[in-house]
């Protein structure tokens, strides 16, 4: 079933390690969040790396984040006082996702780690029927376009500044990173929570318990990053690449992926975030990735190699 | 899609990004990015 695939691999003492993907996973957890005194003492973090983006999903209120959020800055651009044209933020979005992809959803995203952790719970794991999945993934995209962008730059309110929509009604990051460890921490900001916090906290409940029974859902139809990185997979210097020749079609790789991706039919395509999974459950070593500088071959050219 | 126009938009965006970032720090975006980050974000975190 999709998600059982085994984060720890034994190794040659009979000992279990980490794979690659959790492995990186967790550095690039601890390294976002990196500010471990903002999670004793109840603040931010304020040096200047602040003004760098991360690439991953991950709020600039957490009290260990070392940098911005990608999501809550374009936002903040689009709609704030001085309301422009998003180019440094852009311009880092698009570096990110031409040279990466969506490896950021599977290597690198604190929140999309918390889904992989919640999928190992042991309870029956569900499979969404195409008839839902194909159409909800779209939903991310409509995430992006309305609560991003669309919103902040429109709908202005009183004072000529847009809330972050997306930020304040939907993530769920957010709320774990940024919300729970600060309301934990000062008793002060926990008078203050309401309607708006009982909103988000059942919003990341939802999801969280969604994770459980199917793997990564915010990731398949909420995340308007992964929207945004979605767009750049057919094009990043990052790629994978399925070579038809060693494939035996036992489906093996399609059966383990997270994201219900038709590996044998579109390696490449939008929903696949890099994870690795496939490859390393390919029986053949049919399925590699890499940093492609020039274009891949088309697969008439690939087959008529000896 | 042709393998030229894949190379074509790869180091094109490419370009653009940095072209993006580069107009964006002489705009002093950064520093925006900077403050909107080191402030609690009451909105984010379900505080309104």
């Amino acid at each position: 079933m999709s998600g059982m695939h085994r984060g720890r691999m034994k190794g040659g003492s009979g000992k279990r390690r980490l794979s690659f993907q959790r492995t990186v996973q967790l550095l690039s957890a601890v390294l976002v969040n990196g500010y471990a005194a903002g999670f004793q003492k109840g603040h931010i973090f304020t040096g200047g790396t602040k003004a760098v983006c991360v690439p991953v999903l991950n709020c600039y209120s957490c009290p260990g984040a070392l940098g911005a959020c990608p999501i809550g800055s374009l936002q903040a651009a689009v709609g704030g006082m001085k309301r422009h044209f998003p180019f440094y933020v852009l311009g880092l979005l698009m570096l990110f996702g031409i040279v990466l992809g969506r490896v950021v959803c599977g290597l690198l995203c604190p929140f999309g780690l918390v889904q992989d952790l919640l999928h190992k719970i042991p309870v029956p794991k569900r499979r969404v029927p195409k008839k839902i999945d194909r159409p909800a993934r779209y939903l991310k995209y409509l995430v992006l376009l309305a609560l991003v962008i669309l919103l902040p730059a429109f709908a202005v309110t009183k004072t000529g500044v847009t809330p972050p929509y997306f930020c304040q009604y939907v993530c769920p990051a957010g709320t774990l990173g940024g919300g729970i460890p600060l309301m934990i921490a000062d008793p002060a900001l926990r008078t203050l929570a309401g309607a708006l916090f009982s909103w988000k906290a059942l919003i990341l409940v939802v999801i969280a318990a969604a994770s459980m029974f199917v793997h990564r859902p915010f990731c398949r139809y909420l995340c308007p990053l992964g929207a945004f990185y979605a767009v750049f997979n057919r094009f990043s210097f990052f790629q994978m690449n399925l070579d038809e020749t060693k494939c035996i079609g036992c489906k093996k790789c399609e059966h383990i992926c997270p994201m219900a991706v038709e590996v044998t039919k579109n390696i490449n395509g939008p929903e696949c975030i890099r994870c690795g999974m496939c490859k390393a459950v390919c029986p053949t070593g049919a399925i590699a990735s890499g940093f492609a500088c020039g274009a891949e071959k088309p697969r008439a050219e690939r087959l008529e190699e000896p | 899609m042709k393998r030229k126009s894949v190379l074509f938009v790869r180091y094109g965006v490419l370009g653009l990004s940095a072209v993006c970032i580069a107009v964006g720090l002489m705009n002093q975006e950064h520093l925006e990015v900077m403050q909107k980050a080191v402030k609690i974000c009451l909105e984010c975190i379900g505080v309104g």
